[in-house]
């Protein structure tokens, strides 16, 4: 494969003309975490939603109870707040690192 | 008279180097939340404990103007100490002095005191707080970090070696940290990375600041490089000494041993784990229930939060305990957790310290991410860790034992000298509802009502396999135990394990899979 124009690596001000792997090339780009997220941390299915939209939370108050790993798996708020949006629903089943609720 | 004289003339020169870089740099130190290189010193030692040497250290350097610039005692302290009456060897870089800079008489003083503590077998203590390497003193700078972490590898497993990180701690000089055992970080004042924000703005375009990036938290959480938080460098300096306390001085001799005290009363060992084995619970309750006074020193306790690690006392003696936490990630094994156990599991051996392990996992994490990154890999470095480890160790298992995972976590298999089980223990190949629907796959489609069917196979399944009696048929458990018993047969088998002899294959080293 022949370079492409953008395959040059700058390393202490310094320009190299070279080929990327297909890992660094792939990469995601960092995003700042946003502190009202609440995401999945592990894939399984939802089994019961706790709060609605509308509701006050505290920092440590249980948000969803998510079945994962032959565990009864609560997913927890680390902020407190206003619940903004819940996305998911009961009996569904999602990933890792989904947004799950949203609290501001 | 000429006496006098010549004393007061090495008073003068003392207070001299004593001040580092100065009253104004100092303010800048302190202005930033830090302390100065000796203050550090003296508040980690016994008080009067520290003697300092190297003071008039001054370096050599002619290009860039450098043979016109005087740099107090070359920028870092070294010396030796107690801690809670046992010999340190301990560093601090000085900020305050051309930013802590390391060059080459800088660099060969921290070699000095390495070398004393390698020879002394006593721990070394390392504070970093430094901008990096001296620029103007060119390859002589990387010359002096090649000999630190050469040094850190050598007495790695020989001396305990700890690592401070009061500043920044940027490009290779994070290798000297990341050689060592355990690395102690403080909220908004630690500093770690190979390249600053402003390098990878330049390359990758991408922003982030310099706590974002390389913060106390972001080590402490995300990357595992460091071990210990806390908010403030006194806490951290407590922290400090409670580790030392706990650790053997070196690899020959065993840690201090206490006075034997009870647990808590308040831990009731019987009721902390729920017989729903899909309910979660926090497995440090256990742990607190058997250890002495209840006591449990937890290390890298915000990452990886799925395997608890860390250090407490039974019948007074050091004992290192690895658990898996239902309630983070179910208690799986993964990339991270496995990572985690395998190296302290290493540590306790290096340094004698017996192992109990407490089991509760459903198995290893499926997912695509997983297996990209490597869990093969890096699941395999908990089977090499116990299987090589050659201390006492012992085991209880309390629920699920699973799989891959019941192997990993210090089964009989890779030589646990004592295998317990609780009755609440299911330690089978899988879980019900997978070993059913493989068994009984055929049964169950062809039924009329086949979710009927797969009930009952999962419950004919669970009355026979879930529980702990199918391997203590085997001798893979040594004995079925009430909880309450838990801390008795513990004592019971460390004492029994005392005088423990194994011989393992002459070899150069092993080849484990990092």
């Amino acid at each position: 494969m022949e370079n492409k124009e953008n395959d040059r690596l700058n390393l202490d001000h310094t320009w190299y003309t070279t080929k990327f792997s297909k890992k660094y090339t792939e990469r995601k780009p960092y995003a700042a975490p946003v502190p009202g997220h609440i995401y999945s941390f592990i894939p399984g299915t939802v089994m019961e939603v706790l709060v609605g939209v509308g509701d006050t939370v505290n920092e440590g108050d249980d948000i969803i109870i998510l079945d994962a790993m032959k565990m009864k798996n609560r997913i927890k708020s680390h902020v407190s707040g206003t619940v903004t949006a819940v996305n998911v629903k009961e009996g569904e089943r999602v990933a890792k690192g989904v947004i799950i609720a949203e609290i501001s | 008279m000429a006496l006098d004289k010549k004393i007061r003339e090495l008073k003068e020169k003392r207070e001299k180097m004593l001040l580092g870089g100065g009253e104004e740099a100092i303010g800048k130190q302190k202005a930033m939340g830090k302390n100065t290189a000796r203050e550090r010193i003296l508040a980690i030692l016994d008080p009067g404990s520290f003697n300092e040497y190297d003071m008039f250290v001054e370096h050599d350097a002619r290009d860039f103007g450098m043979d016109k610039k005087q740099l107090p005692s070359d920028g870092v302290a070294i010396g030796t100490g107690t801690v809670h009456g046992k010999p340190v060897a301990i560093y601090a870089q000085d900020f305050t002095v051309a930013g802590g800079s390391l060059g080459l008489m800088h660099s060969r003083k921290i070699t000095k005191i390495m070398d004393h503590a390698l020879k002394m077998r006593i721990p070394l203590i390392g504070i970093n707080d430094s901008g990096g390497a001296r620029i103007q003193e060119g390859v002589n700078s990387l010359a002096g970090y090649g000999e630190i972490f050469f040094r850190n590898t050598i007495s790695s497993g020989v001396i305990p070696q700890i690592s401070v990180i009061l500043g920044p701690c940027a490009g290779g000089a994070v290798y000297s940290p990341a050689l060592t055992d355990f690395v102690f970080v403080v909220d908004n004042i630690s500093k770690m990375f190979i390249t600053g924000p402003e390098v990878i703005k330049t390359v990758l375009g991408e922003e982030i600041s310099m706590e974002a990036l390389g913060g106390a938290r972001v080590h402490c959480e995300t990357s595992g490089n460091a071990h210990f938080f806390s908010s403030s460098e006194e806490e951290c300096f407590s922290q400090i000494k409670r580790l030392i306390s706990l650790v053997p001085r070196n690899n020959e001799v065993g840690a201090v041993i206490t006075d034997p005290a009870p647990p808590d009363s308040s831990y009731d060992i019987d009721s902390i784990v729920p017989g729903d084995p899909t309910l979660p619970y926090d497995v440090k309750d256990v742990i607190r229930a058997v250890a002495d006074n209840s006591d449990f020193f937890e290390i890298q306790e915000m990452y990886a939060r799925n395997m608890v690690i860390g250090f407490g006392r039974m019948g007074g003696r050091t004992v290192g305990f690895v658990a898996n936490q239902p309630m983070e990630m179910a208690g799986v094994l993964d990339v991270d957790s496995s990572d985690k156990a395998a190296r302290f599991i290493r540590y306790c051996d290096a340094f004698n310290i017996p192992l109990i392990t407490f089991v509760d996992l459903p198995g290893y994490l499926p997912g695509i991410d997983q297996e990209h990154a490597g869990v093969i890999r890096h699941g395999a470095k908990v089977l090499y860790s116990y299987s090589e480890a050659t201390v006492p160790k012992l085991t209880v298992i309390l629920r699920k034992a699973y799989g891959g995972g019941y192997i990993a976590m210090s089964s009989r298999h890779l030589r646990a000298d004592f295998v317990f089980a609780w009755p609440t223990a299911e330690i089978a190949v899988m879980g019900p509802e997978g070993a059913a629907n493989i068994i009984f796959r055929k049964e169950i489609t062809s039924a009329a009502d086949p979710d009927e069917v797969r009930r009952q196979k999962v419950e004919e399944y669970k009355e026979k396999f879930a529980n702990p009696y199918v391997a203590a048929s085997r001798g893979y458990v040594d004995a079925v135990i009430e909880p309450s018993e838990t801390r008795r047969l513990l004592l019971h088998g460390l004492e029994v394990s005392e005088n423990k002899h194994v011989q393992m294959p002459a070899k150069k080293h092993g080849i484990p899979p990092f």
